[in-house]
């Protein structure tokens, strides 16, 4: 199966046959990366751009990452050091990104929607690492990757999704990737915190429950957002101190969960706002396991994106 | 003001003569004498040694008044001018139009009324009429002076594109235009709501990741306002009114006989929040498109007469300003060109409205909220026309736009219906579509 697509925009827009067809993938160059030399030569001569409005560590270091260990040739820019500070528009820089024969764009943008513009002019490949609070593919893909490495399967898996729905992408893209794969999605969080309507959100819906005891209770696993402090015009929430209380992750909290149940946190995390210092250490938390997958799906990614088919002769070593 | 005068008397015939106030569109003929209407006969040609303008089965109307356009001059001649404003106007079958007040510098002070007056006579192809700022600089805080807005010329009052905040600055305005007779045009938003907002606050918003504007945002600022024309008696107008809620919050106050009126936007009425999911920037409008329940609401509302005209909220922006992340676009989109044929296509061809309701909703109604003189059909008035094929299919192309800017959404749209030619106190205008 080929992927057939030019740019990877949001999971919204992938059949839960491509999306499989990227997790496969993505299996498979994990075990590249446990092998002596991490190297394969799928995408020698190919270029890549890590063009990134926004800061970034994991993110940018894990495209980078999973842009070596394929080969590619890379060049960076991120805003601090780009002429945008001088008034370059979007569309001048990557037209000008493009004009050096680059073949895959990796943005990061603050701007909902940043990745559409761009593929109304752009015709080299574009692949989302997160566009304002609409979509951050491969974050979900990731945690994904994650859940079914332990499972076997999402199919009928529950999955509650806690924290700032309304400012995240990565809540967004979690909830279209997860039920387009069978998985039931809730999503817990503060009133203030939850955009309109987000139950008609993904395939066949999501779940909203304000408890957080109630939303934890049957979840096979839970996704801790970051709270954004930076993304708030005003104070959403009273203070740091009552989340945490209320919404905060604690073992007392987790305890209600089903023994089993997997604890995920996209990252960067703050400890004793959004989760507890002895959650985020616990067994239970796959935290470092889904910063090592991140890798391995970007490699997926920018494999399918660059037109690749998995075979055996382009996974040999270099 | 500009004389297109004709001094010559002579017949248009063979026209489907709107009448907008009968309700009526009639086989008939019109007699043009010094630019005013001199007489109209209801048979197709009538007897005469005058010449004789052949309407050739067209529809005849009165010329369409827009009391909503940005021509964006002084101060933003980048994106409009006089000249090109009104050019446009005139494709889109307008003879009159009410330019609003946030131009660079504001329509705050005398003088920038006498400008735009001036530029208009030297430039324009159409009647300009000018809004004053009601604040100084537009800031909501010292209302201006009304007195000498309304000797320079101007004829209504508004902050468009910005709501006035504070109660007492609003109550204070109201009073003051009251006794010059001068309508307050509210831009109703609650900015505190709003702020940051790129669409309609909804699922569709939920879905993009874009902030939302709840349409309880301009229902708090229409009942705000509602409540202030109803303690000071003063003519409010609603601008580009776009919510079910705030349709009830006009029809509630017409009930009680405050003097109250609205508008509306083709495009509210037309486009809803659901084609924003491609980000296009042109679609980026304030208030912004809502949602087809709101829309039901608003057809409804013109209907039944609670929304009392048209108008367009033309609003240009070059491609500059286009070309960006869609939280960076300016809202606003062009309106004058596709007006007619946008409603005529999605309204009157769906059976929403008849032609003679649309006809009348872009003329005499607007005429008569801003006491305007034209938009009627009957002797005396002004002879300023516009013909009309309400059934010729086109397709509206980039290069018909006449605007400076070409940030429409609806480039590339097939319409129903048509502009064929304009006249203005019955001087007939060449090359108009």
């Amino acid at each position: 199966m080929q992927f057939n697509r030019k740019d990877l925009l949001g999971l919204e827009e992938l059949t839960s046959e491509q999306i499989k067809l990227i997790l496969d993938t993505a299996d498979n160059f994990k075990e590249v990366l446990g092998r002596k030399i991490k190297k394969v030569p799928a995408l020698r001569g190919v270029t890549i751009a890590n063009v990134f409005y926004e800061p970034s560590t994991r993110t940018k270091m894990s495209f980078e990452l999973a842009e070596k260990r394929l080969s590619a040739d890379i060049i960076n820019f991120s805003k601090a050091t780009s002429s945008v500070k001088k008034g370059e528009t979007l569309r001048d820089t990557l037209e000008n990104i493009k004009a050096m024969k680059v073949d895959i764009v990796v943005m990061r943008h603050g701007s909902s929607g940043a990745h559409k513009f761009a593929s109304e002019f752009l015709d080299v490949s574009i692949v989302n690492a997160g566009d304002g609070q609409h979509a951050h593919p491969t974050q979900a893909l990731l945690d994904m990757m994650t859940l079914r490495e332990r499972w076997g399967t999402l199919n009928g898996k529950k999955v509650t999704i806690i924290g700032d729905i309304m400012h995240s992408r990565v809540a967004r893209s979690n909830i279209w990737g997860l039920t387009k794969m069978g998985a039931k999605v809730t999503v817990c969080g503060p009133p203030t915190m939850m955009p309109m309507e987000i139950e008609k959100l993904g395939e066949g819906g999501v779940k909203l429950e304000y408890d957080l005891e109630k939303a934890v209770s049957e979840a096979d696993a839970i996704n801790i957002l970051r709270i954004q402090l930076e993304r708030q015009s005003i104070r959403l929430f009273p203070s740091s101190r009552e989340y945490f209380e209320v919404f905060g992750v604690t073992s007392d909290v987790l305890s209600l969960a089903p023994d089993d149940c997997i604890v995920m946190h996209p990252g960067p995390m703050n400890r004793g706002v959004e989760i507890a210092q002895e959650v985020a250490d616990s067994e239970q938390a796959v935290i470092l396991p889904q910063v090592t997958n991140g890798v391995a799906v970007r490699m997926a990614v920018l494999f399918l994106i660059a037109g690749g088919k998995v075979d055996d002769t382009e996974l040999n070593e270099n | 003001m500009t004389s297109w005068k004709d001094k010559r008397e002579f017949w248009i015939s063979g026209a489907k003569v709107a009448d907008p106030e009968a309700g009526k569109i009639r086989a008939g003929s019109v007699l043009i004498q010094k630019g005013m209407i001199a007489g109209i006969v209801w048979q197709k040609s009538p007897e005469t040694e005058l010449p004789v303008f052949d309407a050739g089965g067209l529809v005849l109307a009165p010329g369409f008044i827009d009391i909503h356009t940005h021509l964006r001059e002084p101060g933003f001649e980048d994106k409009e001018t006089i000249e090109s404003g009104t050019a446009a106007a005139v494709a889109g079958g307008y003879t009159s139009i009410l330019c609003m007040a946030n131009t660079d510098p504001v329509v705050d002070d005398p003088s920038v009324v006498e400008y735009i007056t001036r530029r208009a006579e030297e430039s324009g192809h159409c009647r300009v009429y000018v809004t004053g700022a009601v604040t100084k600089g537009l800031e909501g805080r010292e209302i201006t002076e009304f007195f000498h807005l309304k000797r320079s010329g101007a004829v209504a009052l508004s902050d468009d594109g910005k709501y006035i905040s504070d109660s007492k600055v609003l109550r204070a305005a109201l009073e003051y235009a009251r006794v010059l007779g001068m309508p307050v045009i509210s831009h109703c938003e609650d900015p505190y709501l709003t702020a940051d907002s790129q669409m309609n606050e909804g699922f569709v918003s939920t879905r993009l990741g874009l902030k939302g504007a709840h349409s309880a945002s301009e229902e708090i600022a229409i009942a705000r306002d509602i409540k202030l024309a109803e303690l000071t008696g003063a003519h409010l107008h609603i601008a580009h009114i776009s919510t079910a809620g705030g349709v009830d919050l006009v029809k509630k106050a017409k009930k009680k006989g405050i003097a109250v009126t609205a508008e509306v936007t083709p495009h509210h009425l037309t486009l809803d929040e659901t084609m924003l999911e491609t980000y296009d920037r042109n679609l980026k409008v304030n208030p912004p498109l809502r949602s087809a329940a709101d829309i039901s609401a608003l057809k409804a509302a013109l209907r039944d007469g609670t929304i009392d005209c048209v108008a367009t909220d033309h609003a240009p922006h070059n491609e500059i300003d286009k070309q960006v992340e869609f939280n960076f676009a300016p809202p606003g989109m062009l309106g004058l060109q596709t007006a007619f044929p946008q409603l005529n296509t999605e309204l009157v061809k769906n059976g929403d409205i008849e032609l003679i309701d649309l006809i009348r909703l872009m003329t005499s109604s607007p005429a008569s909220i801003m006491g305007f003189p034209g938009g009627r059909m009957k002797q005396g008035e002004l002879a300023d026309f516009v013909l009309i094929d309400p059934d010729e299919e086109w397709v509206f192309e980039k290069q018909m736009i006449r605007s400076r800017s070409y940030n429409s959404p609806l480039i590339g749209k097939k319409f129903k219906g048509r502009v064929k030619g304009v006249f203005l106190e019955g001087k007939y205008l060449e090359d108009v579509s």
